[in-house]
């Protein structure tokens, strides 16, 4: 199933994930190998962002097991998760910088809340990891005074301040001019490889995400219906994958939100 | 039918009043968290200073100004009721006692709720809405202890010192009016304040009960904004019901402070 | 912001926060007279009426304030009331002295009088003063002013 035969960064076996009684995920199962730059992807509301929180500790699954770099992630306390996040860097969807920290004290802001680093190395720390987005020069702004594009280059650096060994990117296109999303798109690329870490993408911008990931998983209504390389996902005659990858508006994915017959709801017939 | 729609009303009331006790629960287990996670606030103390620039300094002006105008109008208003009664040299009395027991810790609280409360909770429920929050909880931070606590300390701190700084004004703005004004004998102003203002009996519990005014409203200001729908109507929302409940809750325990404390006066 | 500027912003508040309570404390209140510090001694007194009579009550001599009223109580076996009376250390009273309940103006607040006497032995802590003089009943006042107004009345007629 996975492309290396390694042991993997990450173990999802038959996980089953629901809020009070809706199910959200039904016997997911996943290998993440170490190194690659793994897609989940599917259309809104398949359960993709639930994966990462599953995967990050924030929820815990309903039955299965989770495992990151060895560990049962739902069995981890307080402190050991908290550790473990320390290794794992997270993008959220519009960057979530601390909207009253400058562009610096957010890149700064774990290395101080983690480590006694000398004020000194914290700033040339801060300075590699915005030069490394592009953004040196902008050390000083605030977030309200960057674009869209820009702040998720910053809270990329943020992501990456500790040199995680995990980067999981929730949604990291949405929202950014066809510019700013071939940057990022690069930039998880070349990070991912530069740093030797793993990174997961979820996101349901098909074309990019295909052209900068190793694997891809597909998700439909909280199972996993597909997954594959990406020539595997393109060259796929699954119809639902089809509809997805080259987003046709018709489908197994119906354009039409279920409702009665068309013509009772006009009256025409009783 | 009857029947029904009876049990269903039943059934809304048994909702609701689950609900309410839910919360109650909810927002207890987060005030003991708030004190249990505060080490940090103290240990680092540009945290609390931070915070205690916006949640005291930055109230200064409101506080200032409406204790000056709140004091100039007991003056105006105690002169004239005394006078009809030949006894203006205790206008000083008046003035000072109502707002060392009541008005200045009463007024300053509502003031400190829809000036720094409000603000309080509008921040933390937008930084919840754009996930601010859950990134700090990804980065390891806890934000009850990052975030939630040092602002929960800032107004605990300041509220009775902005209470205090309220009756100073005021009574000020009292003399002000009364003696500067209207031309009440300056010494019986004070003399008369001051044989009837007792520190423990009336300046002690107007501090005991900003304080008590402070834990609440800081503490339903950040649980509004902890537990705000992070949507732009759900911060609104939060916002609005920060005021309106500290509001009540001020009031509330003012009429149980002051049956305590005055029993005996 | 930087950092010093609101370093000196928030010295300023927490500053005059203090600076508003020691003023309330100092120039309203009265800290100096509320038992805290100096030393004080405990006399006792029975009267026969305190009228309205409080505790925290100012105890003047020669309309010095001496030292306050602490409490009120019934005496079960004289059937009358007992005041507690906080006396300041710095004034030292003769055995004799006389106790009365006073009233500031018409209808101001009830104080207790204290008039020396003559014995050569001061009060000391604890003792009990004997000479008490009730609170003067305002209703009292006016019957016995009305008995005596018919009185001369009957004698005129007469």
């Amino acid at each position: 199933m996975p492309p290396v035969a390694q042991e993997p960064l990450i173990q999802i076996s038959d996980v089953t994930f629901a809020y009070d009684r809706r199910p959200i995920l039904t016997g997911i199962n996943m290998v993440i190998p170490k190194g690659k730059v793994v897609a989940i992807m599917g259309v809104s509301g398949s359960g993709k962002t639930t994966l990462l929180r599953l995967m990050s500790g924030v929820v815990k699954p309903t039955r299965g097991e989770v495992r990151v770099a060895g560990a049962l992630v739902s069995e981890l306390g307080r402190d050991s998760l908290y550790q473990m996040r320390r290794r794992m860097g997270m993008l959220f969807q519009f960057g979530a910088l601390f909207t009253d920290l400058s562009v610096f004290d957010n890149v700064a802001f774990q290395m101080r809340e983690h480590t006694e680093l000398p004020e000194r190395m914290i700033r040339d720390l801060v300075m590699m990891k915005l030069h490394a987005v592009g953004l040196r020069g902008a050390h000083r702004l605030m977030p309200s005074e960057l674009s869209g594009g820009m702040a998720r280059r910053v809270a990329l650096a943020r992501a990456i301040a500790l040199d995680p060994m995990l980067m999981m990117y929730d949604e990291p296109f949405t929202g950014l001019d066809p510019i700013s999303l071939g940057v990022i798109a690069n930039l998880i690329r070349r990070l991912n490889d530069a740093l030797g870490a793993t990174s997961i993408v979820v996101t349901h911008d098909v074309q990019e995400a295909l052209d900068i990931v190793d694997y891809v998983y597909y998700l439909s209504d909280g199972r996993m219906v597909a997954h594959g390389t990406p020539e595997d996902m393109r060259a796929s005659t699954d119809p639902l994958v089809r509809q997805f990858v080259y987003g046709e508006p018709d489908g197994p994915v119906p354009f039409q939100y279920p409702a009665r017959d068309f013509a009772q709801d006009l009256k025409l017939t009783h | 039918m009857f029947n029904r729609s009876a049990t269903l009303s039943v059934r809304n009331i048994g909702h609701h009043a689950v609900d309410i006790v839910w919360r109650l629960g909810y927002a207890s287990r987060f005030f003991a968290l708030t004190v249990a996670s505060s080490g940090a606030t103290f240990r680092r103390l540009q945290l609390l200073i931070r915070e205690l620039y916006f949640t005291g300094v930055l109230s200064l002006i409101i506080i200032l100004v409406s204790g000056l105008f709140v004091g100039m109008v007991l003056g105006l208003q105690g002169y004239h009721t005394l006078q009809t009664y030949g006894s203006e040299s205790a206008l000083g009395v008046l003035v000072a006692l109502s707002l060392v027991r009541e008005l200045g810790p009463v007024v300053a609280a509502l003031l400190f709720a829809s000036r720094a409360g409000s603000a309080m909770t509008a921040e933390i429920g937008l930084m919840k809405a754009t996930e601010q929050l859950a990134a700090m909880e990804m980065m390891a931070v806890d934000p009850i202890a990052r975030v939630v606590a040092p602002r929960f300390w800032a107004g605990v701190i300041s509220m009775p010192l902005l209470a205090a700084l309220f009756s100073a004004m005021g009574i000020f703005g009292g003399y002000l009016v009364g003696v500067v004004l209207i031309g009440v004998d300056e010494g019986s102003f004070w003399s008369q304040m001051q044989a009837a203002v007792d520190f423990r009996n009336d300046i002690m519990n107007g501090v005991i009960k900003s304080f008590v005014f402070g834990v609440a409203v800081t503490w339903i200001s950040l649980f509004e904004g902890y537990d705000a729908t992070p949507t732009a109507e759900g911060v609104s929302g939060a916002t609005t019901r920060t005021v309106v409940t500290s509001s009540l809750a001020i009031l509330g325990l003012d009429f149980l402070l002051t049956s305590f404390m005055f029993r005996g006066l | 912001m930087e950092r010093s500027t609101l370093d000196l912003w928030v010295g300023l508040f927490v500053c005059a926060g203090i600076g508003a309570l020691l003023v309330l404390a100092m120039k309203v209140g009265n800290m100096t007279t509320g038992g805290i510090g100096g030393e004080s001694y405990t006399v006792y007194a029975n009267f026969d009426n305190i009228g309205g009579l409080k505790p925290r009550a100012a105890v003047k001599s020669a309309g010095v304030v001496v030292g306050r009223v602490t409490s009120l109580g019934f005496d079960n076996e004289r059937f009358n009331a007992r005041v507690v009376l906080s006396i300041d250390g710095a004034f030292k009273f003769p055995k004799d002295t006389t106790a009365s309940i006073l009233t500031s103006g018409l209808l101001g607040e009830q104080y207790i009088g204290l008039e020396a006497g003559g014995d050569p032995a001061n009060l000391a802590d604890g003792d009990s003063i004997k000479l008490t003089q009730s609170a003067v009943v305002l209703e009292k006042l006016i019957s016995q002013f009305l008995y005596s107004k018919a009185a001369e009345g009957d004698t005129v007629k007469k």
